[in-house]
């Protein structure tokens, strides 16, 4: 009996931590979409599908999947030279977007998980921090 | 690649051929006239540029460097004003007063921090260059309030025969706010004797409330102003939303339009506004749907390229070319690509030995070569 009512117990702090944390994440992410909408949208499009071989898509980006920490670097510090995203080679200039590391954070919340991105971790502030150029 | 063109053609073709009377496609030439050659290499984002009369450049970079290229030599100009670096913010134009020899003003837009609120807004100075430092900084004018929207700074510098400095604020990100109110900064071409003072038959001098500097209103994002070199006229062409992007005539006191008309959509797809003219706004001289996201624009007053004289050159970020415009009366009968899929063309400008200069991001500054 006692264990039932145990699990029950982790059960309900289970429930309550990953409810926490999403949250967390939709809060972050609903401020990550202004940003978005701010200073993205324009080349990489409404819903991340960008412009082949001019601007790389994040929709189902499978360089945002596999190089995370080179995916922050990029939004924290701007990009230039040979990217492959999906099998097409890109050349380009992503000038420094000039975000501070909060901004960074829900940015990235919002663009690892939307258009069918999913991101098993929340990116954080420390995270954000520890990535340098 | 080709199906890609093939699209943007399509495009084009069906969403002018519906919005715009009289359109013309734009082509790309089969045989090239002329080569380029990289002048000033590996530069960031280039983004003004000027000749000075001992034949060297001045160029600067948006994350807020200026450079001068002397000789194959780049130098970095010391003491350069701190610019607001957030999305298109940064060191953007820069020009030379008429009579720089005698009086070696150099002329500077960016997006400043000075003032109470959080945030940044253009600024027009004048400074001088000594020992490589900028000195004798005069702020002549600063868009207010400060905002952290980062976007639509505007800007570029021109003067006109009579000496006057023109330049232009961007909406600022508040496009329902500021272009349409001539009580505030932001969406507008501005007009200021070259020390910074309002000349005394600016179009709202006498209204009360008014910013005074204000020339013409209802601009979006102004990125392009050249002086015609004919009719001695003020050319701007500015970013529309999605579609929509403009060439005008820069017209003492007129309303240009935004948001209230406009030939684009809102970046998300939705609708901004079903009106695309209205009584007292002014039509575009040209608009662009797809947008091309218009940078620097030049006319080539020059005799180095005889079948191009008089024609208008204009950078597209978007699509990665310059383009040439042949313009009859004031309409645009025909637009071809010139260095096509070259990279983001920034700025274009004609040198003072006549040439063609071509700024591409991530790669540097190309002259353009006719072949005779």
């Amino acid at each position: 009996m006692s264990q039932i009512k145990g699990l029950a117990f982790l059960t309900v702090i289970l429930t309550y931590f990953s409810f926490i944390q999403d949250t967390e994440l939709s809060k972050s992410m609903a401020r990550g979409k202004d940003i978005y909408n701010d200073f993205c949208i324009v080349c990489h499009k409404p819903n991340g599908e960008g412009t082949e071989k001019i601007f790389p898509p994040l929709a189902k980006s499978d360089f945002l999947s596999k190089y995370r920490e080179e995916s922050i670097r990029t939004v924290r510090f701007g990009q230039k030279g040979k990217i492959k995203v999906n099998g097409i080679e890109y050349n380009g200039n992503m000038p420094l977007p000039g975000l501070t590391d909060e901004e960074i954070v829900d940015v990235m919340n919002y663009v690892l998980n939307s258009w069918g991105n999913k991101s098993e971790k929340i990116v954080t502030i420390n995270e954000v921090n520890s990535i340098s150029k | 690649m080709i199906k890609f063109f093939c699209t943007i053609t399509f495009i084009i073709t069906v969403g002018t051929s519906f919005a715009q009377k009289d359109d013309v496609n734009i082509h790309t030439p089969e045989i090239l006239k002329y080569s380029t050659e990289l002048v000033v290499p590996e530069l960031d984002i280039p983004w003004g540029m000027t000749f000075l009369p001992d034949g060297s450049m001045l160029v600067t970079e948006i994350k807020g460097k200026l450079i001068h290229f002397k000789d194959g030599v780049k130098t970095e100009i010391k003491q350069v004003p701190e610019v607001y670096a957030r999305g298109q913010g940064g060191l953007m134009d820069v020009e030379l007063h008429p009579d720089y020899k005698n009086n070696g003003w150099i002329y500077f837009t960016y997006s400043s921090t000075e003032g109470e609120e959080k945030g940044g807004n253009t600024a027009l100075i004048r400074a001088r260059i000594k020992e490589g430092t900028l000195v004798d900084k005069q702020i002549l004018y600063k868009g207010s309030p400060n905002t952290t929207k980062p976007y639509h700074f505007g800007s570029r510098i021109v003067f006109d025969n009579d000496g006057y400095v023109y330049f232009g604020i961007g909406d600022r990100g508040e496009h329902f706010i500021n272009p349409q109110d001539i009580n505030k900064d932001g969406g507008k071409v501005y007009r200021l004797k070259d020390d910074g003072s309002i000349p005394a038959d600016n179009p709202f001098i006498n209204e009360a409330g008014a910013k005074t500097a204000i020339y013409s209103y209802g601009h979006r994002n102004p990125q392009g102003m050249t002086k015609h070199p004919v009719t001695g006229q003020i050319w701007e062409n500015e970013h529309g939303p999605q579609g929509g992007d403009e060439i005008n005539i820069v017209r003492k006191g007129k309303n240009y339009g935004w948001p209230v008309i406009c030939y684009g959509i809102n970046y998300d797809n939705t609708i901004l506004t079903d009106k695309t003219e209205m009584p007292g706004m002014e039509q575009p001289l040209y608009y662009y749907v797809p947008s091309i996201a218009p940078s620097g624009m030049a006319f080539i007053h020059s005799d180095k390229y005889p079948d191009w004289k008089g024609n208008l050159l204009i950078g597209s970020l978007k699509f990665q070319y310059l383009e040439r415009l042949v313009i009859k009366d004031d309409k645009v009968t025909f637009r071809e690509k010139i260095m096509p899929d070259f990279g983001r063309v920034r700025n274009v400008k004609i040198g003072n030995d006549g040439y063609i200069y071509v700024a591409v991001e991530g790669k540097g500054i190309y002259k353009i070569i006719p072949s005779l």
